[in-house]
């Protein structure tokens, strides 16, 4: 189980890499781990606003559907496309090719509430 | 009383409590007799008398229904012109012949559907049929009805678009729009029934043009998918899958949901069920599908020899996709829809396959060509007229010397059903008219008797 330092994470599983004012989203090792083998991966379109706690799109596995929470608000300014014929990147790299979308966030600051990994750690079973 | 008798000491053959049993629940209860349970019930209302004749016996029972059968209008004996979305067609007699076989005798998709290969394979079959006649990419096993299968196709452009509005183009069967009205006001979406595509605005997430509509006339699907797309809508066409042996392919012409009523193929018009809804869509709407849909695959491993050896793998079916369902997402599934309409789906499926492509496009210029040879010779007496709207398949509306309720009252009582009163609708082209219909299975003479009825009422007779 790989929980990255570099990034924060939501009690729901999704993960937000910042740069600067924009953060990429995906969901953790642990999540994919759980949900199985994904096959399809429902995102917003470019241009779509998120809110923190509200869900922006869906992770189905071959056994259920789960909602993606959004972290943070903001306006998505990238999709990874990719996933529409490789959802199986969510399963092979959940912190790199398996990224989800990318957002501007209105107010970098709100980033600072996620957890980060030790917090986020400590939330998985052991 | 009937001569039957029941189990011993039942009061009624039917009814398998003994007067022992009765006396232990009524113990139980702490009653003493059963009339007592109605006691809730106002004293005035309860045992109203209902004068009954004696019971009959089995066969005089049989007798009875058959001669009060004999009673009914049959549209296969006596000329019916009605139509207005359920139309007679020929049904093969290997339909009723291969549905009746004890291997397709099951009510429901069998729990785990996976061992019941048989009835998979003949779902996937319906779907292929489906797609080829309406251009579609994929189908699900099939739904109610068209009014429910439109209803939900209304749904999947709601969820596909996020918009919360949908257009129902007149004219339309006024059941389907009821239907669509009724699934939208549960779902919180409004409906606007319009007259033109130039109404269609950015807050629609379709539209529906019926195919042919309810009128009969033959719509430019390409004109109505266009103008959807301009203002960023799906367009939805509720078609006749049997006009679809002649019609362009909804598919080609730009439509991305198509439904259908597939009764009139299978079981035919019987008062109006049972039905099957076709529902098919473009590949990109495919997770928003609702139904069931079957998949076609391949075992990844043979079966086992009796040598030990691994066979060749072998094709299978089985239910895909299912995360849209209910049963896995719950109250965000595509639908509720959790049941099908299997043998009414199978019936199709053997028909078309029965007619064929060739066959399908045969029968159906048949029906066109009888529908406007008929037309003619109405328009050709004095005093009628059929009404200009373009181009129509099997339906057209006859104006004739006098209101179409009487005209259509004056057919009945020489034993023939003209068609439906439409004279009250807002179209132009349906004012003072009746909605006739002949299909390539109207009989010829029947033809001839409603044109020679219609002759005589216009010369006052």
């Amino acid at each position: 189980m790989e929980i990255r330092d570099d990034r924060r994470y939501t009690s729901e599983h999704e993960w937000l890499l910042l740069d600067g004012a924009e953060g990429t989203i995906g969901i953790s090792d642990y999540a994919q781990d759980e949900l199985g083998d994904v096959v399809y991966v429902a995102l917003p379109a470019v241009g779509a606003r998120m809110t923190a706690g509200a869900t922006f799109g869906e992770v189905e596995s071959v056994k259920t559907v789960s909602e993606l929470f959004a972290p943070v608000t903001g306006e998505v300014v990238a999709v990874n496309e990719a996933l529409r014929d490789h959802p199986e990147h969510v399963n092979a790299s959940p912190y790199d090719d398996g990224w989800m979308v990318r957002v501007r966030l209105d107010d970098p600051a709100q980033a600072a509430a996620l957890l980060d990994a030790a917090a986020y750690r400590a939330t998985l079973p052991a | 009383m009937t001569s039957a008798t029941g189990a011993e000491g039942a009061p009624h053959p039917y009814v398998p409590a003994t007067e022992a049993d009765t006396r232990i629940m009524l113990d139980r209860l702490g009653l003493t007799s059963t009339a007592q349970l109605f006691d809730a019930l106002p004293a005035d209302h309860r045992d109203p008398s209902i004068e009954l004749p004696p019971a009959l016996a089995e066969a005089e029972v049989l007798r009875l229904m058959r001669s009060r059968a004999a009673m009914n209008a049959d549209a296969l004996t006596r000329p019916s012109f009605l139509g207005a979305g359920a139309y007679r067609r020929a049904i093969p007699s290997i339909v009723p012949y291969l549905i009746s076989r004890s291997e397709f005798m099951t009510a429901y998709t069998p729990y785990q559907p996976e061992i019941s290969q048989g009835t998979l394979q003949s779902a996937f079959e319906y779907q292929s049929v489906v797609c080829e006649l309406t251009g579609m990419d994929v189908s699900n096993t099939g739904l109610y009805d068209v009014a429910s299968a439109t209803a939900e196709a209304c749904l999947l452009a709601v969820r596909s678009t996020g918009r919360r509005a949908v257009a129902l183009l007149e004219p339309m069967h006024p059941g389907t729009i009821d239907v669509v009205r009724t699934y939208a006001y549960g779902a919180g979406v409004s409906v606007d029934v319009v007259r033109g595509v130039d109404e269609l605005d950015a807050v629609h997430a379709c539209v529906v043009v019926q195919q042919p509509d309810f009128l009969g006339t033959i719509h430019d699907v390409e004109a109505v998918a266009n103008a959807a797309h301009a203002v960023g809508a799906l367009c939805v066409v509720a078609a006749d899958p049997f006009a679809l042996g002649l019609l362009r392919s909804p598919g080609d012409a730009g439509a991305d949901v198509v439904t259908g009523e597939g009764r009139d193929l299978a079981f035919g018009t019987q008062f109006g069920g049972p039905s099957v809804g076709l529902f098919a869509a473009r590949e990109a709407h495919l997770r928003q599908m609702p139904g069931r849909i079957v998949g076609q695959t391949r075992e990844l491993h043979g079966p086992r020899e009796a040598d030990g050896s691994e066979g060749a793998p072998r094709t299978g079916y089985v239910l895909t996709l299912q995360a849209r369902e209910q049963f896995i997402r719950r109250e965000r599934a595509t639908s509720n829809v959790s049941t099908g309409q299997s043998l009414v789906a199978l019936a199709f499926t053997i028909a078309v396959q029965a007619y064929g492509p060739h066959g399908m496009r045969e029968a159906a210029t048949l029906c066109y060509q009888r529908a406007h040879e008929a037309a003619a010779r109405i328009g050709a007496l004095p005093g009628y007229d059929i009404a200009e709207r373009g181009p129509w398949f099997q339906e057209f509306l006859v104006r004739g010397p006098l209101p179409a309720r009487e005209i259509l009252a004056a057919l009945e009582v020489r034993g023939i059903a003209g068609g439906l009163d439409v004279s009250g609708r807002d179209e132009e082209a349906a004012q003072d008219a009746f909605l006739c219909c002949v299909t390539d299975t109207t009989p010829p003479e029947h033809v001839d008797a409603l044109v020679e009825a219609l002759a005589e009422i216009g010369a006052g007779r």
